[in-house]
């Protein structure tokens, strides 16, 4: 009774809310068989890569969005910890699937326990009085090991489908799964837009926020909730093991090239671009794994942008921050 | 500034709050009534008190000075009056309000170590200044209005040709008087620095404590928390002198003659140590 009412609960309204978003994919993928006719690049004649490709997209501005806010706070390491969980996340949807013969979709179950894990991180925080090392690699470790037990119990065909959920994959990318993202990226990118003057004031100076009367401790959590959302968005191309690079390499190339906040932002989300729309070709192309060609061009990035970085500086030009440099490297 | 402040002399602070401040003067804020108010305050992270039978008046239009050794509770009565710590026994009030729960941020003005704030994000003057408008727009936009207070508060503390510099190219003095004109950006009514001149250049320290003296005279309450006793005593017309509790409370010439210092610091400390100033 409880698995037909669980079942025709993640069936019926799910679909229903997820009816415009269906619409919207087909309306992408009309243009980009446009744009392949146009174009005659052979890759955009499959549907499974123009999700793929707004996938992509996506992740590349929610991760550099959350991240900015994360790496400038010294907390790189707790999407790392939450990608870890959200494994463990995918576990519990795989098991769910398995012993209850469901069809909720891994990445659902992933994103709340993602956030659970989120929240307690944040909640153990508070506690100690500061993000320790200890409790997140605790974390990390905990989400992780869940995961690989909870996929061994109960192994029949499951084993087969976890490097997907390890490693990312372009080809999975399901419909359903495209369209959870394009909800998770409008909630994302939603409530940064309207928080934004509060997490940048927290983030530069956590104690003139609270004397300025913004609830620091609020704000905390909504980024801790806001880390795992894009983790699970981003997950199912980077992989569990790459996701975290997204949130931190386009963040640190851009710091080193930008003078402003704004500026930094901005950067950051046109250098993730380039990494995921370079990598996703690439890896096409090179038929390699689409996260880990996304990961090494984002570094390369990051490498080119260290350089731009250090001759901006010798050049004592304080003022030539600006995002032409990048551009004109890049042409 | 003088038009920043809307005409706000050191007597007439309280009546002539514009805006926000208004709207609740009802509960307390009375004409005189004190912007800190601490009774008999005593706080400990652990079972040992940190600070311990403080209390602390201070009035619209003060300029007083906080001084103790390392270690002697400074910050952590800062922490205490601005609501960030709750007192473990008696009562902390901010504008007649219990410290904690008040939420009037865009009153207070904080500026704090120059070491806290040093980190590697990159970020213009001009963009932290804007901060000090965020207690008023809440979720939404700066209006014009607000980039003309950021711009006239960058103008009032000289740093309007360094808007656009990141703040990790300044030089320590330079990045205390743009968080100075966050707080002025803010139309605070109360400035509270905790050790705002740590690891700033002699010359920068003059010129910054000109600054605070300027501000003061415009009408601003100046609550500076200090360990460098020369220049609190060159500056501050009050001084309140802390090792756990208040060993001097009243005017500076006084705390000069007094033997506070001696108690509180032990006898190698004297006048002479901070000063740029040569007071012997």
């Amino acid at each position: 009774m409880a698995i037909e009412l669980f079942a025709a609960l993640q069936a019926g309204p799910l679909d229903a809310v997820l009816a415009p978003v269906y619409w919207l994919l087909a309306l992408w993928s009309d243009l980009l068989f446009a744009v392949g006719d146009a174009t005659g690049l052979g890759f955009l004649d499959y549907r499974f890569m123009h999700r793929a490709i707004l996938v992509g997209l996506c992740i590349g501005v929610m991760a550099p969005l959350i991240g900015t806010f994360l790496v400038h706070r010294q907390l790189a390491l707790i999407g790392d910890a939450l990608a870890h969980t959200a494994f463990a996340g995918v576990a519990v949807g795989l098991f769910l699937n398995g012993v209850f013969s469901l069809g909720v979709s891994p990445y659902l179950t992933a994103v709340v326990v993602a956030v659970i894990a989120a929240l307690l991180i944040e909640l153990i925080s508070e506690a100690t009085d500061a993000y320790n090392d200890v409790s997140m690699a605790i974390v990390l470790s905990t989400g992780f090991a869940l995961g690989t037990v909870l996929i061994s119990l109960n192994a029949g065909g499951l084993a087969v489908g976890i490097n997907q959920y390890l490693f990312g994959n372009l080809s999975t990318v399901s419909a359903e799964n495209a369209a959870i993202l394009l909800v998770l990226f409008a909630v994302i990118v939603g409530t940064v837009a309207l928080t934004r003057n509060q997490l940048l004031y927290v983030t530069f100076d956590e104690t003139a926020a609270a004397v300025s009367g913004i609830s620091v401790t609020w704000y905390n959590r909504v980024m801790v909730m806001l880390t795992a959302l894009v983790v699970v968005g981003a997950m199912q191309i980077m992989g569990v093991i790459l996701v975290a690079a997204m949130l931190v390499v386009p963040v640190a190339g851009a710091a080193q090239v930008s003078r402003s906040f704004s500026e930094s932002l901005l950067v950051s989300v046109v250098l993730a671009e380039l990494a995921v729309l370079l990598g996703i070709g690439a890896s096409y192309y090179g038929e390699a794994t689409a996260g880990g060609v996304i990961v090494l061009v984002a570094v390369g990035i990051y490498v080119v942008a260290v350089a731009i970085g250090k001759v901006q500086a010798r050049a004592g030009e304080d003022a030539a921050a600006e995002l032409g440099s990048i551009d004109s490297r890049e042409a | 500034m003088s038009a920043l402040r809307n005409g706000e002399s050191a007597e007439s602070a309280e009546s002539a709050d514009t805006g926000v401040a208004d709207a609740d003067d009802a509960d307390g804020r009375g004409s005189s009534g004190p912007l800190v108010e601490l009774a008999d305050v005593e706080f400990g992270y652990t079972a040992t008190p940190v600070v311990e039978d403080i209390s602390l008046r201070i009035d619209p239009g003060e300029y007083v000075a906080i001084v103790g050794p390392n270690g002697s509770g400074k910050s952590t009565l800062m922490k205490l009056i601005l609501g960030l710590l709750r007192p473990d026994e008696g009562s902390a009030r901010l504008f007649g309000e219990p410290s904690h729960a008040f939420d009037d941020g865009a009153r207070i003005g904080y500026v704090a170590q120059h070491a806290s704030a040093s980190k590697e994000m990159p970020i213009t003057v001009r963009e932290v200044v804007r901060m000090g408008r965020f207690p008023h727009v809440g979720f939404g936009r700066l209006s014009a209005e607000d980039h003309r207070i950021v711009d006239e508060a960058l103008a009032t503390v000289g740093m309007s040709e360094f808007a656009d510099r990141r703040v990790t190219k300044l030089s320590g003095g330079q990045r205390q008087r743009a968080f100075i004109a966050r707080a002025l950006a803010g139309e605070a009514d109360l400035l509270v620095l905790d050790e705002p001149t740590v690891g700033v250049d002699a010359e920068s320290v003059d010129a910054f404590y000109d600054l605070l003296e300027a501000l003061n005279d415009e009408g601003i309450t100046v609550l500076l928390i200090e360990h460098d006793l020369g220049a609190v005593t060159d500056h501050a017309r009050r001084v309140v002198c802390l090792n756990r509790e208040v060993y001097f409370d009243g005017p500076t010439d006084e705390f000069v003659e007094s033997d506070a210092l001696a108690r509180a610091f032990g006898t190698a400390a004297s006048f002479a140590g901070g000063s740029g100033g040569g007071r012997a």
